[in-house]
């Protein structure tokens, strides 16, 4: 299938700072690429270069095989776009805004009529089609502003931090609609904090400091030699009593990362020194265990920390 | 040609919206500017009257008695008191008393018969320059008069003046401060509400989701500009309206060519307040700019003091405010019946600078949408 988005070499300066360096990626049509990366790490800058909005200052990029330099305006008919902030007009009701945003992308008349009908069925959102938006719950006002950038039919749709604040049901509403609409056809490039969010993508990239640093499908990530160093392993412990377990066990031969889960530690430790740690634990039950996403970006992270001079 | 202009006619539907949901800005945006009219042309007043006055009369005669009366009848003095010393007279102006001290010497009739000149001092505060000038000119004035008619018994004057004062007969403060003040009211009301519009979208975020949708920015500024130059021509209607029938001050010209002539005006404080909007990051920070364009159309456009006494610098800079060319069009029209045809440079300059202001405008938002 035809690559929806492309990244080929991008990198975005601004002045001597390097936003985005050298990324490479491709996200077939259909798909829910997941993007994630610590605050200022180039996410948006990345959004913004593949909207058109910016020109970057090497490499080139591809929306649905438009070139993101020459053919800005053709892509932003074409992408749709929700940020955090959700854009929308809080004096105006939910109807109004829609409107709005048909208007905005030069839908006119019986076909924007249509659409409206269509976004509002496939958001819900009709029965607070009078309301205005600031009169909203959080969860509804991302709906509204789902329906807004999709007002247009895009065939690639940009999410940044979708759903960030949300509750978690609304939040999986949102995602149920992510994957219908993917369903036929249209390509998502999310980006987000939340770890079960990414997992729910098709494939996920992680930036950090501006630098593309792992890409590829959950599964894959998790099998990265770069998050399971050699002589590695990492470990469920399930002791009695965690949290304090957490310092003591940080300072233990061997151990080069720890953290609580719920009840348990999960521990990256020299393989090596594993019945040795197994002895100054006697009787907790420790256990092999793959890592999950968060561990492999926090491996991934220090990994690139301890390199850096 | 309709590219270039792309999200106008949605953009300009949503911001009548928004003036229509607010009643409560829309009616103080329109409001204050008239309240401030109405303060300002009641207070200003800059024909200097009843300037308070104490008199030493040293003399005590009919003659002196006479002088002071003339004083007095120039309505320019009114005699608040009599004093006894000299030193009590500059005590009177230096407290604040009075702002003229007149001393009339002992020997002031005696000198006036021997056909001697007679010495009258007149102390002028100087405190106030339009004040002093003014005292001093009617007192030279009252001293010439008072000469002449012991030289001219017969009261034959050789030579007489007869000033006539066109367009503003009683030279009536109002009818050069308030034309002006129309300009400057104007100003302030249209760049504080486009600029503010412009920058709440900014800090909602709605302003970072336009830019990624077609709207372009020369769309998004002219969309903003239509329901706020609807506005702002309608609160000139209002003000001119009080102008007209509050301050009684007479438009000699015809009313249509002032409007029409209003427009490019009107064009280039919008464009001013999106440059504005384009800087801002927040609305405290636009408020601020908004006002800050206050002070120099007040001072420096003729508004308050004549452009040919500046220093040629600041001649150079009131070239350079919009406000200038406007009370230029609005004292021609009003106050001296000009038409199109005297009015048409300045109306042509305020235009191209609406157009370089929109121009800049949107250059600076096609820069930032790179942030």
């Amino acid at each position: 299938m035809a690559a929806a988005i492309t990244a080929d070499h991008l990198t975005i300066r601004f002045g001597s700072f390097t936003a985005v360096n050298d990324v490479s990626f491709a996200v077939p049509q259909g798909e829910i690429f997941g993007f994630l990366g610590p605050n200022g790490s180039g996410k948006t800058t990345l959004i913004k270069a593949l909207c058109g909005l910016l020109v970057p200052s090497s490499g080139s990029g591809t929306i649905l095989g438009m070139d993101i330099r020459r053919d800005a305006a053709e892509i932003k008919r074409r992408v749709g776009y929700m940020s955090q902030k959700f854009g929308l007009y809080e004096d105006l009701t939910v109807g109004e805004n829609i409107a709005f945003y048909a208007g905005v992308y030069g839908i006119r008349g019986v076909k924007a009529e249509q659409r409206k009908r269509e976004v509002l069925e496939l958001t819900g959102i009709e029965r607070y089609l009078d309301r205005r938006a600031s009169q909203l719950s959080g969860g509804w006002k991302q709906r509204l502003a789902l329906a807004c950038a999709i007002i247009h039919s895009p065939e690639v749709v940009f999410l940044d931090e979708p759903t960030a604040g949300i509750d978690p049901v609304a939040r999986r509403a949102l995602w149920d609609l992510f994957f219908r609409l993917s369903g036929e056809g249209v390509t998502f490039f999310v980006t987000t904090h939340y770890m079960d969010e990414a997992e729910r993508c098709g494939r996920v990239g992680y930036i950090y400091l501006s630098n593309l640093v792992a890409l590829g499908t959950v599964a894959e990530l998790q099998r990265l030699p770069e998050a399971n160093p050699p002589g590695t392993s990492r470990v469920q412990i399930a002791a009695a009593n965690a949290p304090a377990l957490l310092e003591p066990l940080r300072h233990m031969p061997g151990v080069r990362e720890a953290t609580v889960f719920g009840q348990y530690i999960h521990a990256l430790v020299e393989t090596a020194r594993l019945p040795e740690l197994q002895a100054a634990l006697p009787g907790v039950p420790i256990e092999t265990i793959k890592p999950s996403l968060e561990d492999v970006f926090v491996t991934l992270t220090y990994r690139i920390m301890e390199a850096a001079p | 040609m309709k590219q270039l202009f792309r999200g106008l006619v949605p953009v300009c539907h949503k911001e009548a919206l928004h003036i229509v949901r607010d009643p409560g800005t829309l009616f103080f945006a329109l409001l204050i500017p008239m309240l401030q009219l109405f303060l300002f042309g009641f207070a200003v007043d800059t024909n200097i009257r009843q300037v308070a006055t104490v008199v030493l009369d040293g003399s005590h005669t009919q003659e002196s008695r006479e002088l002071v009366q003339r004083f007095e009848a120039s309505d320019v003095f009114a005699v608040r008191g009599v004093v006894l010393s000299t030193d009590a007279l500059y005590d009177a102006i230096r407290s604040g008393k009075a702002r003229v001290g007149v001393r009339i010497p002992p020997d002031y009739a005696r000198s006036l018969q021997n056909g001697d000149t007679a010495t009258v001092l007149v102390l002028v505060d100087g405190s106030d320059s339009t004040v002093a000038a003014q005292a001093v000119s009617t007192a030279t004035g009252v001293a010439l008069r008072e000469s002449l008619a012991q030289v001219l018994p017969d009261g034959q004057m050789p030579v007489d003046v007869r000033p006539s004062v066109l367009y503003n007969p009683a030279t009536r403060s109002a009818n050069f401060f308030v034309p002006g003040l129309v300009g400057i009211l104007l100003q302030v009301m249209t760049i504080l509400m486009i600029a503010l519009s412009v920058v709440r979208e900014r800090e909602r975020g709605t302003l970072e989701q336009l830019t990624m949708t077609p709207v372009t920015p020369l769309g998004l500024m002219l969309g903003k500009m239509i329901p706020y130059g609807v506005l702002a021509f309608g609160e000139l209607c209002a003000i001119l309206a009080v102008m007209r029938w509050v301050f009684l001050v007479p438009i000699h010209g015809n009313v249509f060519v002032l409007l029409a002539l209003s427009l490019p005006f009107l064009l280039t404080v919008l464009g001013i307040g999106l440059v504005i909007s384009a800087k801002a990051r927040t609305q405290a920070e636009a408020f601020q700019l908004a006002m800050g364009t206050i002070l120099p159309s007040v001072f420096l456009s003729g508004y308050i003091f004549l452009i040919d006494n500046m220093p040629p610098f600041f001649q150079v800079i009131s070239r350079l405010i919009p406000a200038t060319y406007y009370i230029r069009i609005l004292r021609g029209l009003i106050l001296r019946g000009a038409g199109f045809a005297d009015l048409w440079r300045d109306a042509t300059v305020l235009t191209v600078m609406g157009c370089a202001a929109i121009l800049l405008a949107a250059r600076l938002f096609v820069k930032q949408g790179a942030r």
